[in-house]
């Protein structure tokens, strides 16, 4: 298995060759009088994990929201792949191949691990529904491959064995990696990770973290990741896109960002930013 | 000791005086008491007799009601044994004094011209027609004998007490529904002679009941024990009891077969109505129970295919034939477009509430379905629908020249259907659509950001759940051989859903437990039949409570109980 | 750096409209259509006069004040607990009962007729008191188990509470309709704007704007008022901020009760009758006119009720007519509901615009 260091590197080797998966431009989002996203331009790379961090109330899940289609945006425009997303229903876009977590955990806690799965292979299985009740060839057929692919994906996510349990009786660790083999189930071309490692201690979040990038790798994903943890974030991203109150402050390699005043400055308060300085 | 739990109380808040309990569970039994008198329903049960001439049901009634307040006292109590004892002792007298209260207030005050059920009749069934004084003795005396047995069981065995109750159940059951029993025991030398040994005209004899009781009770005691060896030894492998499965759904196709034929064309006519509702039910279980999509408008889509099969084989003025150059249908060749007006009103009513979530959709399917009502009552729509007096005379369906006339073979016409119907439900269940439509219910949002159709998952819902309403409407139609606006109340939807979550949600088998429950009792013990929606509330409310998956909930909700007593 | 030459030109078009936008755009359309149709059609026939209109107004008026005091219920007690409280119409039909007995006495002894002030008042009294109370036990033992329950069980067991309550009305009072007192000074005409009006009208509506203001009172400047807007904007600060939601609660249903019982007395006095199932479709109509207010707005759910009366009295004159429907009277009821409709499917957080709706469910 690479070490997540020698991952970044070697996409960091090949970015600017990478052509841009998704493109927000000008993205703004407004609720009544507040205004969660400004102006916010993003551009994406196909193939690279891209972290987008920022203090709490940023504006970053309204981000994933937008992209999504969830929320109406107020202006600018989405483009991912060939595709502009701007106007498309929620279940267009994941069919275009945009999938997601949930910052709070959101599995359908009624039905098994194995059905949460399933549901999310509901786009690549074809049959109607009047094939499942006559119980064609191609229903019986369509069932069998997704219920073996569902199986694959639990032994990656490495719940084999408790695919009969019900959602909301796993381990929280096994939630969230459910969660994100659901969003692996409909054949994403891009995923989006809000938050995975909220509520885990650091050696959950060192699993997760060589998670997220065997994910990329065995899947050949691209990944948007919403976080909060620095120490994951600078390992595993390519780039970093730093919003602040709904703001663009700052993007680039995790090195630059770092460094970035603007950055320090919404983090630790212009106080400690000037302290910094001299520093 | 009394002294020093009130005088320690301060330390230990939690645990109450001695005399706090019983007080409680007194005033508790007695109001229920007063309430079953006041609301009527005390009345009919003391009419009904369990044993002839000996037990009535109102009796009964009572004595349970003051055995359950011991039981509680000696289950909740945390005394020594004989102090427990004394409590529910003390229960039941509180509780007696308290109905001996309601006596002496119907005797002294004119409580007629509010409460229409408490009359002086009533006072004097509860004296045992003893007078006054001597009848409240009486009515002391029973309630504390009655709390003391209820706690003297509670203090059994698990297995015996167990045994005792259900041979009691077996009593009862022999005894209300006997009737029905003795229709169906008619046949035959030696079923007579078991008749003759347990029953006589009017009833259930004393010593038929001592019968029935032993009987139940060593069955139940030898089939225990079986158990208790049984457990010891093996566990079943899952194999042979898929294989048991089958068999018992197939027994019980046979039992239902035959059963109507055994015991009567009234019956048949229960058995014809349990299984419309069970037809019914399982749509709703589509919209509810799978999709998450609470629709209190439902009976408007058994409306729509009651009123298809009218207007299209009814030989009356309304009749489509009549007045346009569609021919007069009969009922097989109108089927399917019942089914279809059924569905596509289905899928219409389902459009615009297609954004409405939760509770709000509930208020607005109510509305629409009372939309609906209301139009087909309204003279506007009556030179179509014949207003407020209805179709007439509609043809009854024939399979080649033989009709379908009588209740039973109308029955089997239902159930034929109500198998295709379970087929297709249970097939839709565990296919693609019913994963969609449980991702819906557990959650709208992320179900449609993982691709699933929103509109097209609710609309087929809406339009499947329809289409079962709507055959079920058809035969309502054909059955009742006319169809008027006021059967089509908001009541049936209400009949439908409680069926629904009695049973349980998501679950085939509980539509048919809930349909039995809901609808078989209601119709066999038809001089209760004003109470059944007081009943229907109450049992919403115990369900909801109690038992929130309902009495034979599905596989899934099992596993969930199962995963959540592991945990 | 940014080039814009990775990404392509749109592929293919899609449906940038979204198949529920467009039915609810052609539902909108439709109802326009429909309105603009039918108050045309009726300003032609011009088949009522100026009194005829003032007539309906009023009735309006009173029958929406009536439809405001019980949305005023469902309004507070879904602010509190985010929960439709099903039953509440059937909280009202108890008031009404509980008012009808006393009259009843009442007039038997004589007292109705020579006293009508202390007698309003004691119908008045008794009805909120009885409607209070049955609140206040329905919350206890039905809704107060389901407090944290999501999904739709606590609904369910509202409608199981509904039908208990009326069920239960039905065995002691009897399934029939029973006259409310009609006593001389109610049938007395007023003289209003050279219009006569009977004056069981002008007191229902004086009482009901009496009533909403000491309610408004209660709510924005009592001590319990302020704590109930605490919790319905957010039960889990207000329960660290000291507050007692489960009195906080109770209450709510007390107050919700206790109003929902005035109007159960005027519906009697307003259309002179009393039996169990009276409390439903009142209860459905006013639960619309809670949410066009926008639910858990207080002053929302008065003017919802007026709006709604006024409507439902007007429209089968103003509309229905116009069409061409004959005996638009019986269609009253589908006025109201259409509304309702229309209301949940259209603006589900009100007119005023409080996005309340969207926090459950």
């Amino acid at each position: 298995m690479t070490t997540p260091i020698k991952a970044a590197q070697r996409l960091g080797e090949t970015q600017e060759l990478a052509p841009v998966l998704l493109r927000t431009s000008d993205l703004t989002m407004r609720f009544g009088g507040l205004t969660a996203l400004d102006k916010v331009n993003v551009d994406v790379r196909r193939g690279s994990i891209h972290s987008v961090i920022g203090p709490n109330g940023a504006g970053k899940t309204t981000l994933f929201n937008c992209i999504m289609q969830a929320n109406r945006i107020s202006s600018g425009d989405i483009h991912f792949a060939s595709e502009r997303l701007v106007g498309l229903t929620p279940d267009k876009v994941a069919a275009a191949g945009i999938a997601r977590t949930y910052q709070n955990i959101r599995l359908f806690t009624g039905i098994t691990a194995i059905e949460n799965l399933l549901v999310g292979m509901h786009r690549q299985l074809k049959s109607h529904w009047w094939e499942a009740v006559i119980n064609s060839a191609r229903c019986r057929l369509d069932e069998k491959k997704a219920h073996e692919e569902a199986c694959e994906i639990l032994n990656f996510i490495g719940l084999s064995g408790r695919g009969d349990m019900l959602a909301r009786n796993l381990s929280y660790g096994d939630q969230r990696r459910l969660e994100i083999g659901r969003a692996l189930c409909t054949k994403p071309k891009l995923l989006m990770l809000d938050e995975p490692t909220a509520g885990m201690n650091p050696r959950e979040i060192t699993e997760m973290m060589h998670f997220i990038l065997r994910i990329r790798d065995v899947f050949n994903l691209t990944i948007v990741l919403i976080e909060h943890q620095m120490r994951l974030v600078m390992q595993v991203s390519d780039t970093v896109t730093v919003l602040d109150h709904g703001v663009k402050i700052a993007e680039g390699d995790p090195a630059h960002v770092k460094s970035h005043p603007a950055v320090i400055e919404a983090y630790l308060g212009r106080a400690a930013h000037r302290q910094e300085q001299p520093a | 000791m009394q002294s020093a739990t009130q005088h320690l109380s301060w330390t230990k808040p939690l645990t109450p005086p001695a005399v706090v309990l019983p007080l409680k569970t007194g005033i508790i039994t007695g109001l229920l008491a007063i309430y079953s008198a006041a609301v009527g329903i005390l009345k009919l049960f003391f009419e009904r007799d369990v044993i002839v001439d000996t037990l009535t049901l109102g009796d009964l009634f009572l004595a349970t009601l003051a055995a359950c307040c011991g039981a509680y006292v000696w289950r909740k109590s945390t005394q020594a044994g004989h102090i427990r004892a004394a409590q529910a002792f003390a229960a039941g007298l509180i509780a007696g004094l308290i109905l001996v209260g309601l006596v002496v207030a119907v005797t002294q005050l004119n409580l007629r011209w509010m409460f229409t059920a408490l009359s002086a009749d009533l006072s004097r069934t509860l004296t045992y027609k003893q007078g006054a004084l001597a009848g409240s003795l009486m009515i002391i005396a029973a309630s504390m004998s009655a709390a003391l047995c209820g706690a003297l069981l509670m203090s059994m065995s698990d297995s015996l007490r167990r045994s005792l109750l259900w041979s009691m159940a077996c009593v009862l059951i022999a005894g209300v529904f006997q009737e029905l029993i003795q229709i169906s025991l008619r046949f035959g030398g030696a079923v007579a002679a078991i008749r003759e040994l347990l029953y006589v005209w009017g009833g259930l004899t004393v010593q038929g009941a001592a019968i029935v009781f032993f009987f139940a009770f060593v069955v139940l005691q030898a089939l225990d024990a079986r158990k208790r060896r049984g457990a010891a030894t093996t566990l079943k492998s899952p194999a042979p009891k898929a294989r048991s499965q089958l068999a018992s759904a197939l027994l019980l196709i046979a039992v239902l077969i035959a059963f109507p034929l055994v015991a009567g064309s009234y019956i048949g006519q229960v058995m014809m109505l349990v299984s419309l509702f069970v037809l019914m039910g399982m749509g709703l279980n589509i919209e509810v129970g799978l999709a998450g999509l609470l629709d209190m408008g439902f009976v408007a889509f058994f409306a729509v295919g009651a009123y298809t099969i009218a207007l299209l084989t009814a030989d009356s003025e309304y009749a489509l034939a009549q007045d346009t150059f569609l021919p007069s249908l009969n009922f097989w060749s109108a089927l399917p477009f019942a089914v279809l007006a059924a569905t596509l009103v289905g899928v219409l009513f389902g459009l615009p509430v297609l954004s409405v979530k939760g509770d709000y959709l509930a208020v607005a399917t109510l509305g629409l379905g009372e939309i609906v009502r209301v139009l087909v009552i309204s003279d506007a729509a009556k030179p179509v629908l014949g207003g407020a007096q209805g179709i007439l005379q509609i043809p009854k369906p024939h399979i080649g020249s033989f009709e379908l006339a009588d209740p039973v073979s109308l029955f089997y016409l239902t159930l034929v259907f109500v198998l295709v119907a379970a087929y297709i439900a249970w097939r839709l269940e565990g296919s693609r659509l019913g994963r969609a439509w449980m991702a819906i219910r557990d959650d709208e949002d992320v179900a449609q950001a993982l691709g699933i159709n929103l509109v097209q998952s609710k609309l087929l819902a809406y339009g499947l759940g329809a289409a079962f309403a709507g055959l079920a409407g058809a035969i309502f139609a054909t059955m009742l051989t006319s169809v008027y606006p006021h059967s089509f109340s908001l009541l049936i939807s209400i009949n439908v859903l409680a069926l629904l979550i009695v049973g349980g949600m998501g679950s085939l088998p509980g539509v048919i437990v809930g349909a039995i429950l809901l609808i078989g009792l209601p119709e066999v013990l038809r001089e209760f039949d004003e109470y059944r929606y007081l009943f229907y509330g109450a049992l919403l409310i115990v369900v909801m409570r109690v038992r929130p998956e309902g009495l034979w909930p599905s596989p899934q909700r099992k596993r969930e109980l199962r995963a959540a007593e592991k945990g | 750096m940014m080039t814009a030459t990775n990404v392509l030109p749109e592929r293919r078009a899609r449906w940038r409209i979204s198949f529920s936008a467009a039915t609810s755009w052609v539902l909108r359309i439709s109802i326009a259509l429909i309105l603009v149709a039918g108050v045309v059609g009726s300003i032609l026939k011009d088949r009522y006069s100026a009194d005829q209109w003032f007539d309906l107004v009023a009735f309006g008026i009173t029958i929406g004040s009536v439809y405001a005091l019980i949305a005023l219920g469902y309004t507070m007690v879904y602010g509190v607990l985010r929960l439709i409280n099903f039953a509440h119409g059937d909280i009202m039909m108890a008031g009404s009962f509980a008012g009808f007995f006393i009259a009843a006495s009442m007039e038997r002894s004589g007292f109705l007729d020579q006293h009508p002030v202390l007698a309003f008042a004691a119908m008045l009294a008794v009805a909120m008191l009885v409607s209070a109370g049955i609140a206040v036990l329905t919350e206890r033992f039905a809704y107060r188990p389901f407090r944290h329950v999501r999904g739709l069980a606590p609904l369910i067991c509202a409608i199981g509470v509904s039908f208990f309550l009326q069920q239960s009305f039905r065995g002691f009072f009897g399934a029939g309709l029973r006259s409310y007192p009609d006593p001389v000074w109610l049938r007395a005409p007023v003289s209003l704007f050279e219009f006569n009006v009977p004056a069981v009208q002008v007191l229902v509506v004086a009482s009901a704007i009496v009533v909403m203001l000491v309610l408004y009172l209660i709510v924005h400047k009592t001590k319990m008022g302020t704590a109930m807007r605490a919790v319905s904007e957010d039960v889990e600060t207000a329960t660290l901020m000291g507050i007692d939601v489960n009195r906080v609660v109770t209450f709510t249903f007390a107050l919700g009760g206790a109003v929902g019982g005035v109007a159960g007395v005027f519906y009697g006095l307003v259309f002179k009758q009393v039996y169990f199932f009276m409390g439903f479709t009142p209860g459905i109509k006013a639960f619309g006119a809670a949410v066009l207010g926008g639910i858990g707005n207080v002053p929302g759910a008065m003017i919802g009720g007026i709006f709604l009366g006024i409507c439902e009295s007007l429209a089968p004159a103003l509309l229905l007519d116009g069409l061409g429907i004959p005996a638009p009277y019986q269609m009253r009821d589908l006025i109201a509901f259409t509304l309702l409709i229309a209301v949940l499917i259209f603006r589900p957080y009100g007119i005023f615009g409080e996005r309340l709706a969207g926090k459950r469910g």
